[in-house]
């Protein structure tokens, strides 16, 4: 197309009114709002963000450079946001024009990987087919390859992921998901997977205030409140969890929400008698305080916990 | 027939116009998707009128979204079956329904033979007539 044709009368761009057209701002103060922490993230998709945007304004002037490549890979420990933030990211893509729709197809290996020869490309070109528009998530990539099988059909679903990825950029996004470690094993097995990514983001563990901070949001969202006891409780409970094994961040934190519920639920039930909204919302310091995680601390957990009490 | 000069065959939408372009396929798609009807890729090399059911290259495509997916299998199977006709349907699976949409042909071989009509002489002088396609004279895999 003839530059000069495509080139407005004024030869300039707006830039003020594609954002506030993009609607992107609302769905990146959502981000800020919803999202605890996570700042290397949230900086990685602004600017993301400001990229498009630019590009848009480029193309209203005839300048082309052809689309970016937005092939993410988001390494991180469970619980750490992953997946919502792929969400967000399905919707923000939408919003700057990048993808048509904006769905979100969650898979992981089973879902691309067939079970005997010739069942994996269909397999995996229907999942791909169904994400085209939108944005294809990956969860826990690194079972895509096993180097411990030299047979295994994983490689041939990550040939034609490959493919895809190079040749209908404009089509899908495709973010692969994982643990640090075992994604860079990953990357490094398969160089042409890790050239064909453009943004690496790791997201970083949560803090202690950030976790309790999640913690209020997400029983907001439920419809609970925290008795300011109950708040302290949970407080001790989330740093005591911290130096446990198998701490999944988020995932912990709302695991531990539900089990409370339930003893919250139980002590109602014991009580009997009439309810009214308060003492149905209001989570109870014992509610928190009857966990496992405060009987079977660690030795040097235990003995600080003792000369407290 | 006179009013297909050209020996093509017409059957299903657009069959009259000159081929559709990708991006008149995508539009066209991309109406089926918005009313939720899958949207299929079949091939045959015996275009009879009475031959309802061609071949399927793979399943019909539920729950896709976008386009771009379903062009991708027709390419595929343009580069698997270059010389068959291929056609693109689309199925509506709303309860009670559930029948094909949409249906129209995104390739066909070049050199198109036809049909003729063949006489049968039967009972008395009377005549039975049957279209045949001169394509099946020959054995499947060589018809064009």
């Amino acid at each position: 197309m003839d530059a000069a044709e495509a080139e407005p009368d004024d030869g300039k761009v707006d830039l003020a009114r594609l954002f506030r057209d993009s609607h992107v701002q609302e769905v990146l103060e959502r981000l800020d709002h919803e999202l605890v922490g996570l700042k290397p993230v949230k900086t990685r998709i602004s600017e993301i963000a400001a990229l498009l945007l630019i590009e848009r304004g480029r193309k209203q002037l005839g300048l082309n450079a052809g689309a970016p490549s937005l092939h993410m890979s988001f390494t991180g420990n469970p619980g750490t946001g992953k997946t919502t933030v792929a969400v967000r990211m399905a919707e923000i893509l939408h919003n700057l024009g990048y993808v048509r729709h904006g769905h979100l197809v969650a898979v992981t290996r089973d879902d691309l990987v067939g079970q005997y020869i010739g069942h994996t490309a269909p397999k995996t070109k229907e999942v791909l087919k169904k994400a085209m528009g939108g944005v294809l998530f990956i969860d826990e990539a690194y079972y895509l390859y096993r180097p411990e099988n030299e047979r295994d059909y994983g490689q041939e679903a990550i040939e034609i992921l490959l493919q895809v990825m190079e040749n209908q950029r404009d089509d899908l996004v495709v973010i692969l998901a994982g643990y640090k470690d075992r994604m860079d094993t990953f990357f490094r097995s398969n160089p042409g997977m890790r050239s064909r990514i453009a943004h690496h983001i790791d997201f970083p563990d949560y803090s202690a205030q950030e976790l309790l901070t999640i913690a209020q949001l997400m029983l907001e969202r439920m419809q609970y409140a925290l008795s300011p006891c109950a708040r302290e409780a949970l407080q001790d409970y989330i740093e005591r969890r911290m130096a446990q094994p198998d701490f999944a961040n988020a995932r912990s934190i709302r695991n531990a929400l539900d089990r409370a519920r339930l003893r919250q639920a139980n002590r109602l039930f014991a009580d009997g008698g009439a309810m009214d909204r308060s003492k149905l919302t209001t989570l109870e310091a014992d509610d928190i305080r009857k966990s496992r995680v405060f009987t079977m601390a660690p030795a040097d957990e235990t003995r600080t916990a003792t000369t407290r009490e | 027939m006179m009013t297909n000069t050209g020996n093509r065959i017409t059957q299903g939408q657009f069959s009259f116009l000159p081929e559709l372009t990708d991006a008149q396929i995508t539009a066209q798609v991309r109406y089926a998707l918005q009313n939720d009807w899958a949207v299929s890729v079949e091939y045959t090399d015996d275009p009879h009128p009475r031959n309802t059911y061609w071949e399927m290259y793979g399943n019909p495509m539920f729950d896709l979204k976008d386009p771009a997916g379903i062009l991708m299998e027709i390419n595929h199977c343009r580069k698997t079956f270059p010389s068959h006709y291929i056609r693109v349907m689309a199925f509506n699976s709303t309860r009670g329904v559930e029948s094909p949409a949409m249906s129209f042909i995104v390739n066909r071989p070049k050199p198109e033979p036809g049909f003729g009509l063949v006489r049968q002489e039967v009972d008395g002088r009377a005549i039975r007539y049957t279209v045949h396609s001169y394509a099946t004279d020959k054995p499947e895999s060589e018809r064009y």
